[in-house]
């Protein structure tokens, strides 16, 4: 009987301890549960009785335990999907992969196919809506970006898709899709879209090439013909100038010795009519002086005797 | 003594314990409920917070109070000018009516079912009705034309509806068939829409004609335009030397005559 005494008191100690241990275990995961941390990049939620209460920023806050919820959304990070590839490991040389045509393949609005690989930067900016107005966002994201960029590109022929209107593109896309996000209130904000890959599709590739090879073909053919003419026309410019001057040269040489020639024969004449006489015979002697010593063999003949031949 | 007591206090907590977690429910921002008494709808309760119901008596049915996805299964269909191809469609729809929404369709997988029969049938009539165009253009827009690239390509065809236009009317016949049944869809639209691999591989053949004959206009461009040039040369090259020629007979016959006048 004693024996059964102890042992009563024995175990209502013990159940003492452990009740005593269980209630402080219990205070002590309220109290510990009381605190949370908010992350640098993130915002906290809290909801009271499953009822939207208020907002935290980054850093260590106080709820009521068991009865407030936070949910933490990352309203600072730039967040990002991608369309018609996966980036498999992002780093200094990323890694990607590209098999999702039926992502990236569409019709442009000249009814050919082109194949365009996109990503949408966007930020969860506001939390609320973000959480509570629209379930799956990312999903709902990725759907509403896909029809924009159809639309967008639906509405362009290939060539522009390929060339000039890139740009225009993603500007158009980027606006469309924020419409879109504010019409669904699902708290985005489209950040950037940024066209990374458009190409026609593989198997008419080689024949997009041969365009361009075509094009540098055309201009090679032009340059050659604009070389030819580069080559011969300035030189036979050259050459007519030359023609030209050497006619006027010989221009100079006949007026020149015409005027010359007059010049010294009026000199002679002047002086001429002044003693006719005198002046005949003075010519005749300088003619003789030069014409005589060329001459070789010289026959001097009497002026009154008769004939040449002997009589 | 002083046990009893503990324990009855201890067995009241408990109590009161398990009649308030029957009695009250919390109810999510992003939830809403239906409160039935015997499977008879008595309220139904879209504001979150804490709740209270009559324990064992009234059942709560939770719906979904968010824009909820709904997404098409890929499909084959024809257009109006016999083209075939696939078309991918997603919706946005909500409960707007949770009673209506629990008596007709139960849950959302009934819900999903019975949009999936109501949108795939609309776009399968609707689409069936319009050209390809119709399906692919949203405005009439004129197409640029690259400057460098200045070729007329193929130029782009007008439209009455447009694919907004086709959405839109796809969006008000399938309302129209749910509005009983305590939901709205919010937004219908084409994600997707490729040709079928047999007309792709033709689409392809076209497109690999047309740019041959655009490298053939290239080609056959600059041939033109080199033997322009050239022509320009043989030209250039005859004027600059008859010219030249001309002119210099012109000189020295003018100084030939100056010097017979001269001597005369």
């Amino acid at each position: 009987m004693a024996n059964a005494e102890e042992f009563k008191k024995t175990v209502d100690v013990n159940a003492k301890k452990i009740i005593k241990g269980i209630v402080a275990v219990v205070v002590i995961i309220l109290i510990a549960s009381a605190f949370y941390v908010v992350q640098t990049e993130n915002v906290g939620l809290i909801l009271r009785f499953g009822k939207y209460s208020k907002t935290t920023l980054p850093g260590l806050h106080i709820k009521i335990p068991l009865i407030d919820k936070v949910y933490q959304v990352p309203v600072e990070r730039q967040m990002k999907e991608e369309f018609g590839f996966r980036t498999t490991r992002a780093g200094v040389t990323s890694q990607h992969v590209r098999n999702y045509t039926s992502e990236s393949m569409m019709l442009t609005g000249d009814l050919n196919v082109i194949v365009l690989e996109w990503i949408i930067q966007y930020r969860a900016e506001d939390p609320y809506n973000f959480l509570f107005r629209v379930r799956s966002p990312q999903v709902t994201l990725r759907d509403m970006s896909e029809a924009v960029m159809r639309e967008v590109v639906g509405d362009r022929t290939l060539d522009e898709v390929l060339t000039v209107g890139r740009e225009e593109v993603a500007m158009r896309v980027r606006e469309q899709l924020q419409e879109l996000c504010d019409e669904y209130q699902n708290g985005i904000r489209i950040k950037q879209v940024i066209m990374q890959n458009v190409n026609p599709p593989d198997a008419v590739k080689a024949s997009f090439n041969e365009v361009n090879q075509a094009q540098q073909d055309r201009e090679k053919f032009i340059n050659q013909a604009r070389a030819e003419y580069n080559r011969v026309i300035p030189k036979a410019k050259g050459q007519a100038q030359q023609t030209i001057q050497e006619a006027e040269g010989y221009a100079s040489v006949r007026v020149n010795g015409a005027m010359g020639d007059v010049a010294r024969f009026n000199a002679v004449l002047k002086e001429y009519e002044k003693a006719p006489e005198i002046t005949e015979k003075r010519i005749y002697l300088e003619t003789m002086n030069r014409v005589l010593p060329r001459v070789e063999q010289k026959f001097i003949i009497d002026e009154e005797g008769g004939g040449v031949l002997p009589s | 003594m002083k046990n009893k007591k503990l324990l009855i206090i201890a067995l009241l907590v408990v109590v009161i314990l398990i009649v308030a977690s029957m009695s009250l429910f919390i109810l999510n921002e992003t939830k809403q409920s239906v409160v039935t008494r015997f499977g008879k709808p008595i309220r139904t309760i879209t504001e979150p917070g804490l709740h209270l119901k009559v324990p064992l008596i009234e059942t709560i049915h939770i719906f979904d109070k968010r824009f909820l996805e709904w997404r098409g299964d890929p499909s084959q269909v024809t257009t109006k000018d016999k083209r075939y191809i696939w078309v991918d469609t997603y919706a946005r729809w909500h409960i707007t009516d949770p009673l209506l929404f629990y008596k007709r369709l139960r849950d959302e997988r009934g819900a999903m079912s019975r949009i999936d029969d109501v949108i795939d049938g609309e776009t399968r009539t609707t689409i069936a009705r319009h050209n390809l165009i119709e399906l692919v253009r949203i405005t009439n827009r004129d197409a640029t034309v690259d400057p460098i690239l200045d070729i007329d390509s193929s130029q782009l065809e007008s439209i009455e509806y447009g694919r907004r236009g086709i959405s839109k009317k796809i969006l008000e016949a399938s309302t129209e068939r749910v509005q009983d049944l305590g939901i709205e869809i919010l937004d219908f639209r084409i994600k997707r829409l490729n040709y079928v691999d047999e007309v792709q591989a033709t689409v392809f053949e076209r497109m690999i004609s047309e740019r041959k004959r655009i490298a053939d206009q290239y080609r056959s461009e600059g041939q033109g335009e080199a033997s322009r040039i050239s022509g320009e040369r043989q030209r250039e090259l005859q004027r600059i030397q008859s010219e030249a020629r001309r002119t210099a007979q012109e000189i020295m016959g003018r100084a030939d005559a100056k010097a017979a006048s001269v001597y005369s």
